[in-house]
């Protein structure tokens, strides 16, 4: 046991039926990140810093829903959150109604170092961005096509939806879903395919550390916070693992389920994998969602109650995985 | 068993020379609300009624920081926040970022029961309130002269403090000694009914010359209120130390998870998973118990229980 590990996740939830070079082209994203992340602990980079850069990356990439690529509000804008924290100390630090920020995450870790508060939100936030130079442009650069096509399929179905990936092309994708019976947050899974991104890291000190981004739900009230930037909920790290959870954000709330994982290890003395297993099990009721999860002692777990989750992990020992289902 | 409520006007550094003028209208508003809890479970109101219900009296009155009589932003603006959670159903909401809206728990309980959401912020937030007709006022209906000096004071000494009510004089030594903790803080409630249904309500002005935009604990769940099957809890004091030690729900955990009594697993918290001088709550559990401990010099609460206990108080209880 011990040395560092590595976890990050794309979204719980997947399409059985997401073709494949989609598939392919998620699992590429994800491999490059993870391997940035582990030459980064190689090089002893502090976990704080890997789960940044990691999640960095994949904001920056328009596949997932986060930063670029992030899922739209009902006006058609984009209102990203993240969170940050840091096991060593509990410190953390949260960003929610980011506008135009091109990584959320890096303005979630500026909060926690630079200001006096944990949690800024909308044009606080921005303020803030601003007076410490981070990196801004237009709300227009985080939008794509892609999701311009999904909100307008999410009108017409008239529902608050995960963020969902149909290409364009092919609106009939949703007429298949009758054959297919799974649901999410009251919607066929046919609509679901990358979203809200994360990353957790033990690093070779043992410290661990969580880092979470997203751009929400597609058709979202503007202003709608969800489970990503709410340190318990979405993200959390103390000194026995760190957390990342993806999926249903009311459910993940509700269950507070990144906290939970790192009591029932605290309070009942559960191993992770044991703790994830519970927490996915016992906390989310009729909620869908997973997490990824690493421990002080260099292990990763993860559990998820959807139909597959995007993910990757990669431990000292050599192991690397990148998986869908 | 049997019913029982808790409330709180906020945990921080108050003086034992708190002058009287300060200290009786505030001990008088708890009593007040206090009677509500009380009437209102006795009339079988549910808890989540009760609780919004008592929050609300809290928020109105202007010496405590919530609704009006908010502590102020560095801009010298007010942005309120406030949550309410069901320990039934676990159902949930939240509001941040409230210029407008008289009461930001009402606004949080619609979120919840009227949404798909959880919490909805700031202009958001704003917007849905006029939507379904929610009572607004002119920002200034909720600014108070008090406030107009602590923000001075705060940015004279160039901090963001809890929220703190020093005497307008300056020639108290004392006053400038106290390193600006709260007098005055979040307002809260927790209330279980004879069935053992609970709830938590807690709502807040958050930080004198916080920055705009700054979130609280208050907001979050887990963090500043929780309630399930078990117990429901409502914390005040720094909130950026109450969202780090997720103290709401580390109550619950503990007495789940490691089978501690509500009094135990309260007093966990509040002494090991945060600083001193950081944290109060006030919580209930689903047999009809209470506590509210704090770390901080003192915290304005009351509680009550069927069995006739009743307290109002602000200091620790004296030993003999």
């Amino acid at each position: 046991m011990g040395g560092w590990a590595i976890a990050l996740h794309g979204g719980a939830g997947v399409d059985p039926n997401l073709p494949h070079h989609r598939q392919e082209e998620a699992k590429e994203v994800l491999a490059r990140c993870l391997n940035m992340g582990i030459s980064a602990l190689r090089s002893s980079l502090p976990a704080l810093d890997v789960v940044e850069l990691v999640v960095r990356e994949l904001e920056s990439d328009p596949v997932f829903n986060s930063g670029r690529g992030s899922a739209l509000t009902e006006k058609g804008t984009v209102e990203m959150e993240a969170s940050i924290m840091d096991g060593m100390g509990r410190r953390c630090g949260a960003v929610s109604g980011v506008t135009t920020v091109k990584n959320p995450i890096s303005l979630a870790r500026l909060v926690m170092d630079k200001s006096p508060h944990s949690y800024l939100a909308f044009s606080g936030a921005e303020d803030f961005a601003r007076l410490h130079g981070l990196e801004v442009v237009d709300n227009d650069y985080f939008i794509t096509e892609d999701n311009k096509g999904m909100l307008k399929l999410a009108k017409e179905a008239n529902a608050i939806m995960f963020d969902y990936r149909i290409p364009t092309v092919l609106p009939d994708t949703c007429g298949a879903s009758v054959e297919n019976p799974l649901q999410m947050n009251g919607l066929p899974i046919s609509v679901y395919a990358p979203e809200t991104v994360g990353c957790v890291v033990v690093d070779g000190q043992g410290r661990c550390a969580a880092a979470t981004s997203t751009g929400g739900l597609m058709n979202k009230m503007s202003g709608r916070i969800g489970d990503s930037p709410l340190i318990g909920a979405g993200t959390y790290a103390g000194s026995l693992c760190g957390v990342s959870c993806t999926g249903e954000g009311e459910a993940i709330i509700r269950g507070t389920l990144a906290r939970d994982v790192a009591a029932v290890m605290e309070y009942k003395g559960l191993g992770l994998q044991e703790a994830v297993d519970f927490v996915v099990k016992e906390r989310l009721d009729e909620g869908k969602a997973g997490l990824i999860a690493v421990s002080r002692d260099g292990e990763v777990a993860c559990g998820f109650n959807t139909n597959g989750m995007f993910r990757g992990f990669a431990t000292e020992d050599g192991s690397v995985e990148v998986e869908i289902w | 068993m049997g019913w029982a409520i808790a409330l709180h006007g906020g945990a921080g550094d108050i003086p034992l020379t708190l002058p009287p003028e300060r200290r009786l209208p505030r001990e008088a508003c708890l009593r007040h609300c206090l009677q509500l809890g009380v009437g209102a479970l006795k009339s079988n109101k549910s808890p989540l009624d009760v609780v919004e219900l008592v929050v609300r009296e809290l928020e109105n009155n202007p010496h405590f920081n919530a609704g009006k009589g908010s502590v102020l932003t560095t801009n010298g603006t007010v942005e309120m926040e406030a949550c309410i959670m069901d320990g039934n159903t676990m159902k949930c909401g939240a509001v941040s970022g409230l210029t407008t809206v008289v009461n930001a728990i009402s606004l949080a309980r619609l979120v919840m029961e009227r949404t798909p959401h959880i919490y909805l912020g700031f202009d958001g937030a704003e917007a849905f309130a006029r939507e379904h007709g929610v009572e607004t006022l002119d920002a200034s209906h909720f600014i108070t002269p008090e406030n107009i000096e602590r923000l001075k004071q705060a940015k004279e000494a160039n901090r963001v403090q809890i929220d703190y009510t020093q005497p307008m004089q300056k020639n108290e030594k004392d006053a400038a000694a106290t390193d600006g903790d709260s007098q005055i803080g979040t307002v809260g409630c927790v209330a279980v009914d004879s069935d053992g249904n609970l709830a938590a309500a807690t709502s807040t002005g958050g930080l004198v010359n916080k920055m705009v935009g700054r979130i609280g604990d208050t907001p979050i769940i887990g963090a500043g209120t929780y309630a399930n099957s078990l117990c429901a809890v409502s914390a005040t004091g720094k909130g950026e130390a109450i969202i780090r030690g997720t103290v709401a729900r580390d109550v619950a955990a503990l007495m789940e998870f490691k089978g501690l009594s509500l009094e135990e697993a309260a007093a966990c918290v509040v002494k090991e998973r945060v600083p001193k001088g950081t944290v109060g709550l006030v919580a209930v559990s689903a047999t009809g118990e209470v506590t509210m401990p704090f770390n901080t010099t003192g915290m304005f609460r009351a509680c009550a229980t069927e069995d006739g206990y009743s307290e109002i108080a602000i200091w620790p209880p004296t030993k003999d």
